[in-house]
């Protein structure tokens, strides 16, 4: 009797292995991280976010279904090119199931496309564009994070509402930096605010301090800094140097995260407004995870390497549900599934593949004000996810209302 | 309001100030450059990442061992002086002999090596450099705010400037040094040690690229990057100037510096093209430069 029972135990067993297995491509789930991992945006997500995307399998248990979870990672130097030759090496001949992360804008299309014309998920964190869940989304194609509209909407609306009135632009010389001007600029005007003027500078200038000079002379109250990475911590740098922040103004940057100001340290960067998705020191459940985060890394987490972490949960909890890999049912659950983890909390996902979550306008505090390292931020105020996003059915995506 | 072009004249005296503090940058780089271009006849592309290097230098001593900044400014230059100093005995040392390409090639080598091996080691993003305390704040001129560490940039580099072309164009070495790069067998004759005084020129030229790194290092970000943003401007101002002319190099460094601080107030979408764009109609209208002798 009980040798039947332990026969008939193991059979099961061994019927329920290929069982399941067959529900998945080449017996793993394997997801790639691709990103910048030399160049400008190293910190901003780079291999960190690759550690993340680790954390989040190692969290699951390493195994979905039984199955084995698999990450990998490229760097694709912010070129769309190779950015597109590596994803499709991974997707024919390295069976990768899902692209993530996807910092800079046009890889992230490019990429995009390259995943809906495969059938495959993609998940971008690192990428700014509306447009990935615009005109150019995707059934498959996902959006975590941030986007342009968030950020205007944070730091250019809910600034004007704390007082920041009237704003002067220093705006990087080409289209992420003019879109970014143009909506945030927008916002300002909708909340009534006044835009007083702005100046354009040449990508990768080293020099701001003749057009903070400009801005400084326009009298506004809110200096806004439509341009990234390096550019924008060297205006930062040089503003705190000409006393724009201690002679009353207010600058704030539009796409700037916790890596960067770490990097720029709290002497340059304190009373900067910026917006971010996510904080370290939110609750015990963040700092538990930054915590863990920092043991592996040596840094607090932004919000791409939290979203990095919250997508790859995300995905796999997807298949989990389903029972298999494939990208039709997956797909179709993430987007039915509600998000709530460490990074996003009482989410959705919107028919355009945006994860509608809270954003956070945030002061940069004094090095006085700051307890230990990677204390930085003050939160001003918390924007509802459905005031960040565009409404799904506003986006121009096709998908929405099928 | 009197305004000079439609601009204030206060707007105007603000810019021209810091277009002078950026030429003084360009006016120390350039010089650097020049002297091991005029001295050795190499086009020395590690340049920007010895500027850039001489920056981290200054950092790492702060971080690691707590030296400050008035100390560092001395140290760092050393530092990368003697690094660069070890390189031109031990490799470059061995291409004087072949195209100047070689030369090119290895310097341009160099650059890449440095500049990834510090973003690999520090990150893309950049470190904190604070001003020192003597030199925080600034002085209100009515017409600007001049921050105190800018105007000591303007005078550190025009002492630097001088004493340095008095260095090769009065003194005794510096008479050694011409005469090494116009005729070395001869000068070899006499009894003085030609290579040392190569490595010599080359050290001190990169130290000087150092010491530019080091007096940058609380106004820019300490970056892997910030050298490589520098030195295609610098390479424009030699070239005006008259490659390998010392007090070309200095003098167009200040006036470029200048013009460039100038059309970010009429025209800033041009301000990064305006050097190049001089550069041309120099290399048009006098091959050899502003200041250079006829090849």
């Amino acid at each position: 009797m009980k040798l039947t029972a332990i026969a008939a135990a193991v059979l099961t067993a061994a019927m329920a292995v290929p069982a399941s297995a067959a529900e998945f491509s080449d017996g793993k789930v394997k997801i790639g991280i691709l990103n910048d991992q030399s160049g400008v945006y190293a910190d901003f997500g780079g291999k960190w976010s690759y550690e993340a995307a680790k954390m989040a399998a190692e969290d699951f248990g390493g195994k979905v279904r039984g199955v084995p979870i698999e990450i990998v990672t490229a760097d694709h130097q912010n070129k769309p090119d190779i950015a597109s030759n590596i994803s499709r090496q991974w997707y024919d001949r390295e069976q990768v199931d899902a692209i993530m992360e996807l910092t800079t804008s046009s890889v992230a299309l490019a990429v995009q496309g390259i995943s809906k014309s495969k059938k495959k998920i993609n998940l971008v964190t690192g990428a700014a564009t509306t447009e990935l869940t615009g005109k150019q989304c995707s059934p498959y194609g996902f959006h975590w994070a941030y986007d342009t509209h968030a950020l205007a909407v944070g730091t250019g609306g809910a600034l004007v509402s704390q007082g920041g009135d009237s704003w002067y632009f220093l705006t990087a010389d080409y289209a992420f930096g003019y879109s970014l001007e143009e909506q945030t600029a927008k916002f300002v005007k909708s909340k009534g605010g006044e835009v007083k003027g702005s100046v354009r500078h040449p990508l990768s200038t080293t020099d701001y301090s003749s057009f903070l000079l400009q801005a400084q002379s326009s009298g506004a109250k809110v200096i806004g800094l439509a341009n990234a990475g390096l550019d924008t911590a060297n205006s930062i740098k040089q503003a705190a140097e000409f006393g724009i922040v201690a002679g009353g103004q207010r600058l704030a940057a539009l796409l700037f995260t916790l890596s960067e100001v770490h990097g720029l340290g709290l002497d340059a960067a304190q009373g900067l407004t910026l917006t971010e998705s996510f904080y370290w020191d939110r609750d015990d459940q963040s700092r538990e995870f930054a915590e863990r985060f920092f043991k592996r890394t040596g840094r607090m987490p932004n919000m791409v390497h939290a979203g990095t972490y919250s997508g790859v949960m995300q995905y796999l909890k997807a298949i989990e549900q389903v029972g298999s890999d494939a990208t039709e049912p997956v797909a179709k659950a993430m987007h039915e599934m509600p998000v709530d983890d460490v990074f996003a909390r009482n989410a959705k996902v919107g028919a355009n593949g945006r994860l509608i979550s809270d954003v956070y306008l945030m002061e940069v505090k004094k090095p006085e004000e700051s307890k230990r390292e990677w204390d930085y931020y003050k939160v001003l105020a918390t924007v509802p996810g459905d005031e960040a996003y565009i409404k799904p059915a506003e986006s121009g995506c096709e998908l929405v209302g099928q | 309001m009197t305004t000079i072009f439609d601009v204030p004249v206060q707007a105007f005296l603000g810019q021209l100030l810091i277009g002078l503090i950026n030429g003084s940058f360009y006016a120390m780089l350039s010089l650097g450059l020049a002297i091991i271009f005029g001295m050795l006849k190499i086009i020395n592309f590690a340049h920007g990442a010895q500027f850039m290097v001489g920056a981290f230098a200054g950092y790492l001593l702060l971080k690691g061992i707590g030296v400050g900044y008035w100390p560092a400014l001395i140290l760092a230059p050393l530092v990368v002086g003697l690094a660069s100093a070890a390189i031109e005995r031990i490799a470059l040392s061995r291409l004087y002999n072949l195209d100047h390409l070689y030369s090119l090639l290895f310097t341009f080598g160099l650059a890449l090596t440095l500049e990834g091996a510090f973003r690999y080691f520090f990150g893309a993003s950049g470190q904190p450099y604070a001003v020192p305390k003597e030199l925080a704040g600034g002085y209100n001129l009515g017409f600007m705010f001049l921050p105190k560490y800018r105007a000591w940039v303007v005078l550190a580099s025009l002492v630097i400037c001088i004493a340095s072309w008095l260095l090769i164009e009065k003194t005794k070495l510096g008479a050694y040094l011409r005469a090494s790069t116009e005729n070395p067998t001869l000068v070899r004759t006499f009894g003085i040690n030609v290579p040392l005084l190569l490595t010599f020129t080359y050290g001190m030229g990169a130290a000087l690229a150092g010491l530019a790194g080091m007096l940058a290092a609380p106004i820019y970000q300490v970056s892997p990057l910030m050298g490589s943003n520098l030195i295609i401007v610098v390479f424009a101002v030699v070239v005006v100037g008259g490659m390998g002319s010392i007090l070309g190099a200095i003098i167009t460094g200040y006036m470029l510096g200048i013009l460039e601080g100038l059309t970010k107030v009429f025209y800033p979408e041009a301000s990064n093209i305006v050097i190049f764009v001089i550069m041309a109609i120099i290399l048009l209208v006098r091959p050899a430069g502003l200041m250079g002798r006829d090849a």
